[in-house]
């Protein structure tokens, strides 16, 4: 492990090698937006919210899967980023039903927090109203993939923190979707253990409680750094969740 | 000094956004002081006027008579504000747009008519149902948005009070607010 020095937005910032911009970023203050980002999870570069610039290259990266290099200057916060944060968003919202006002999560999600951080007033891409499936077989949950922006922090907590692997993709571009186990309800499901992790990752109002009402559903991701802070220091501590 | 000439226009909503516009209460006296209303559908004016300074449009565009008002609407108004997020996003009123209109009637007036069953259809007092129904900028020009379901009363007399000073409002982010 090695400390590099190198500059975002100016500042002079330092960071281990082995660490994401995203995390050097935050580590100094920098806000860069997230969606499919979560702290105790891997991290896949799924939804290019964090894509930031490199001096030197006409490519895009995203912040939460790009390792820094000594000297790279980095910039998170330009008028071409925005743009491209703000159609990301558009895309998102074209692409599924992300109608605030009958969803349990209004007012507690975070695609309608990134819509108002980008300032976004309304979609300028056409709506594209694909047909997506809701799976309510679960005896406590319901997956709505109308609402799902496809950012895998489900499929990574089964996999990487409950160890069930319930969820995965199927499909490529617009038919891409979450399922369960081999394309199957949710509620024949044999893997799944219903630990509910599922539920409080989901970023938007597509894996849900039954019998909450609109708005009424609030995430908790907490529990996610108990575990992992425990699994990986032998600390079973509540970590502050100040950080974000 | 002539008075702003407004008007509010109600599309396929609910009409929660008017409602929303009378909770402004004791501050509609002082706008009727500032403004001409001059076509609503809380006032009785049949006829979309001509030189109309400011329009504030709830609902989406969800049949041939909502598209036509909406072309007129456009052709004589300076300033289209999309009222609400039906006419910002569709909203509910564009969630049938995975199901083919033949299925959304049948479901509503037979499946789950408890009396007399039929399809209101062939009169020509009822317009179509278009295939989908559209947010407003995606049929007309739109010059600004206000949010919500239904917008707060205090966002819209901001948004108001901007307009009838002659700008477009730039609304906070505190009223930036979907749902």
């Amino acid at each position: 492990m090695a400390i590099l020095t190198l500059t975002i937005n100016g500042e002079q910032v330092s960071g281990k090698d082995d660490e994401s911009l995203l995390s050097i970023a935050q580590q100094h203050g920098i806000k860069i937006p997230t969606l499919c980002h979560l702290e105790g999870l891997s991290d896949v570069g799924a939804c290019r919210l964090c894509l930031v610039e490199v001096e030197g290259s006409p490519k895009l990266f995203p912040a939460c899967t790009t390792k820094p290099k000594e000297g790279m200057v980095v910039s998170t916060d330009t008028e071409r980023l925005r743009k491209y944060r703000r159609l990301i968003i558009e895309f998102l919202a074209s692409e599924g039903n992300h109608q605030c006002s009958v969803c349990v999560v209004n007012g507690h999600c975070e695609l309608q927090n990134q819509a108002y951080e980008t300032g976004l007033t309304h979609v300028t891409v056409p709506y594209l109203y694909p047909k997506k499936t809701l799976d309510a077989s679960h005896e406590h949950f319901i997956m709505d993939r109308n609402r799902c922006i496809l950012c895998t922090r489900c499929v990574r907590v089964c996999h990487e923190v409950e160890g069930a692997h319930t969820w995965d993709l199927s499909g490529r571009g617009i038919a891409c979707e979450i399922i369960s186990d081999l394309n199957q309800p949710w509620g024949t499901s044999e893997s799944c253990t219903s630990c509910g992790k599922c539920v409080l990752v989901c970023p938007t109002g597509a894996i849900i409680e039954k019998g909450e009402g609109v708005s009424e559903m609030e995430k908790k991701t907490d529990f996610l750094r108990y575990i992992v802070t425990a699994r990986q220091k032998r600390e079973w501590i509540n970590v502050d969740s100040d950080e974000e | 000094m002539m008075k702003p000439r407004v008007a509010t226009a109600w599309l396929g909503g609910c009409s929660g956004c008017h409602m929303s516009f009378l909770d402004m209460d004791e501050r509609l006296i002082e706008l009727a002081d500032k403004m001409d209303l001059v076509y609503s559908p809380i006032a009785d004016i049949k006829k979309f006027p001509e030189n109309v300074d400011v329009t504030l449009v709830e609902g989406a565009v969800a049949n041939t008579e909502n598209e036509e008002l909406a072309h007129i609407i456009r052709r004589h108004s300076r300033i289209v504000v999309s009222f609400g997020d039906c006419a910002v996003t569709g909203n509910v009123t564009a969630m049938r747009n995975g199901l083919t209109v033949d299925a959304v009637l049948k479901r509503s007036y037979i499946e789950l008519a408890d009396l007399t069953p039929q399809i209101p259809r062939d009169y020509p007092t009822i317009a179509e149902l278009m295939k989908q129904a559209k947010p407003l900028h995606e049929i007309i020009r739109v010059d600004a948005f206000i949010h919500g379901c239904p917008p707060t009363a205090d966002s819209i007399w901001s948004a108001v009070s901007q307009l009838l000073e002659g700008k477009l409002p730039a609304l906070s982010h505190v009223y930036l607010r979907y749902g």
